[in-house]
């Protein structure tokens, strides 16, 4: 039996799911509005909404006084790195863990999500200590290393969630057809893990681009990615409010684009494989 | 070729010994069905002989090859899997080349194998399709024309009608068997259906807590039913079982009479009941027959239609020579 949904029902509830979204968007709707206003515009009270002279001097502003191209590079090397070298990291201790468990598989699994219940000002101190012994402060592959293990959790969760799927009959049919193990890894288990393998990296690449505590407190110029581009435009002189969101906009169109073409993919990493 | 034989095989899980020491000889062209209930270790056998789970101790040959450490792709061996176990990525096409192309076969050769296996199995429109766009019944043949392909020692085949509706599984049964009559190849059939083991079996083996209770052809198991385990597994409906003074007039601690073996009147009979429920199944009719004072409830089986309704009166007399009789270890009494 399927429950009855009346017409007026259904206006209601696409009425109230419209007005839910566009709240969630309003946030980032406002912010690219004020990023074509002049500063002046951007602070009128009553707000101004679409009708000011729109202007594109703020992302000049932007261009002119910093480094755009080189967060972006940052940003892109950062999030793809960090999720890569988790990624080979986390594919062989999921693996193991889905298809060869042990007694303490799950104690494993849960203590490795209690890290992310961990405040993570409480290690800033030593790990800023450390980067300096080891002369890597404001260095990408600090970042990479640092977001890499703060995300690690997660992507052996979803990999193994999605391993988990895999059915174990399946594997036995491939050794009965006469598959060895690499030939069994090679045609039976990767197609068959990489969509999971796919959408775990999405989600983290997106998680590691918009990560800014550990972004913008370990970086100062070399390394430092859009958060920080961000960051730097909410000086201590006051706060340039039309600069600002064009310096946003900049930074969050990238990955915005991409979440835009990957929902689908998305939608399924963050519900951790529950959904098919 | 198809020769296997288990000599003294074991398997241990941790410190449970689900089969103990246990020996079979299945010869070249049986079709052998492993049947028994749910945890019997049916399963768990037809997994020893494929190499997919480890023996414990004792060892298993195929064809006179030791095979006991031999990998399950090494034993020339195919099976036919209860959830199909398909390749998702795969079109059927891939799905049935795939042993071949393991096996490193000339593509050409592939090619008229998977034709010739895909007429067979009625699957040539679908070749191009992938798992998930079949029915049931279509991924079972595309597992069962993955096994072919490979020419194998032996098939087996693990409870691979459970997942499909009755009408589809009786069908089914039949294609297999066919299919054996044509390639003559050694079968290793697991299933809990009786009537599947009936049907189908050169020869079955009844399996108890990982226990063989016996080893015969159908018709063995159904005439001498070596204990009351076999006695009640095999036949359906279920045997009568009867205990107490009634079994002792016959030297006996229990006795068996098979539904089909009472005859029923009206007026006289030696044992008297009350209709419960009369099944009507046209050809056949069951009825359920309480307070005999000899069980809870004995059945009944009697050809054609009788009228029979609740509450009525009903007199059963056993046929004499299709008694069974069973001692205090509940064995069969020649």
């Amino acid at each position: 039996m399927s429950r009855a949904i009346t017409p007026q029902k259904k206006i209601m509830w696409t009425a109230f799911a419209w007005a839910f979204g566009l709240l969630m968007f309003f946030p980032i709707l406002w912010t690219f509005l004020t990023s074509f206003k002049t500063e002046a515009v951007a602070i009128a009270d009553p707000p101004v909404w679409l009708f000011f002279d729109w202007t594109l001097e703020n992302y000049a502003d932007v261009q002119a006084r910093s480094n755009y191209p080189k967060a972006l590079m940052n940003s892109i090397a950062i999030a793809v790195g960090s999720t890569f070298l988790g990624i080979l990291i986390a594919v062989p201790a999921a693996w193991a863990m889905a298809f060869v468990p042990g007694n303490r598989t799950k104690d494993v699994l849960l203590w490795m999500l209690s890290t992310k219940m961990l405040p993570a000002v409480g290690v800033l101190y030593p790990l800023v200590l450390l980067a300096k012994w080891l002369g890597v402060m404001d260095s990408r592959i600090l970042l990479i290393v640092v977001l890499m293990l703060i995300n690690l959790p997660i992507i052996v969760w979803m990999l193994y969630t999605y391993f988990r799927e895999i059915p174990g009959e399946i594997l036995e049919a491939a050794r009965m057809d006469g598959a060895g193990l690499k030939a069994e890894i090679l045609y039976v288990l990767t197609p068959m893990a990489l969509p999971g393998i796919a959408s775990t990296v999405l989600l983290n690449i997106i998680l590691a681009w918009n990560e800014a505590f550990w972004t913008i407190l370990l970086t100062t110029v070399d390394a430092a990615p859009l958060t920080a581009f961000i960051a730097s435009f909410s000086a201590p002189e006051g706060l340039f409010y039309a600069k600002l969101s064009a310096a946003s906009m900049l930074a969050v169109a990238p990955i915005l684009i991409m979440g835009w073409f990957s929902q689908k993919q998305l939608v399924r990493g963050l519900t951790f494989g529950a959904v098919k | 070729m198809g020769n296997i034989s288990l000599n003294q095989v074991t398997k241990s899980f941790g410190d449970v010994q689900v089969i103990p020491p246990l020996d079979l000889e299945i010869n070249e062209g049986e079709f052998v069905v492993f049947v028994g209930p749910s945890g019997c270790g049916k399963s768990t056998l037809l997994r020893l002989i494929a190499g997919l789970e480890d023996t414990t101790s004792g060892a298993i040959s195929i064809d006179g090859n030791d095979a006991t450490s031999l990998a399950p792709a090494k034993r020339g061996l195919a099976m036919v899997f209860q959830s199909y176990a398909l390749y998702p990525h795969m079109s059927v096409r891939k799905n049935i080349a795939f042993p071949m192309k393991m096996a490193g076969i000339d593509e050409t050769v592939q090619n008229a194998k998977i034709d010739a296996a895909a007429k067979a199995l009625n699957l040539t429109d679908y070749l191009d399709r992938k798992p998930g766009q079949l029915s049931g019944g279509q991924r079972q043949r595309v597992a069962i024309g993955r096994a072919i392909v490979r020419e194998p020692a032996a098939f087996l085949f693990d409870e691979p009608l459970s997942n499909l509706d009755a009408a589809l599984r009786v069908g089914m049964r039949l294609e297999i068997m066919e299919l054996h009559e044509k390639l003559q190849t050694t079968m290793i059939y697991v299933t809990h259906d009786q009537v599947e083991a009936m049907t189908m079996a050169d020869k079955i083996v009844v399996l108890q807590a990982g226990v063989i209770e016996q080893v015969g052809s159908p018709l063995e198991l159904y005439h001498a039913p070596r204990n009351k385990f076999v006695a009640g597994f095999i036949g359906s409906p279920k045997m009568n079982l009867i205990e107490g003074p009634e079994a002792a007039k016959y030297d006996a601690t229990t006795i068996g009479i098979r539904p089909e073996h009472l005859t029923v009147s009206n007026t006289e009979g030696m044992w008297k009941g009350i209709v419960g429920v009369a099944e009507h199944l046209g050809s056949d009719t069951f009825i359920h027959v309480h307070e005999t004072g000899l069980m809870d409830m004995m059945t009944v089986r009697i050809t054609g239609d009788i009228a029979a309704k609740h509450g009525d009166t009903i007199y059963l007399t056993p046929v004499a020579d299709q008694m069974h009789r069973f001692d205090a270890d509940g064995l069969r009494i020649a």
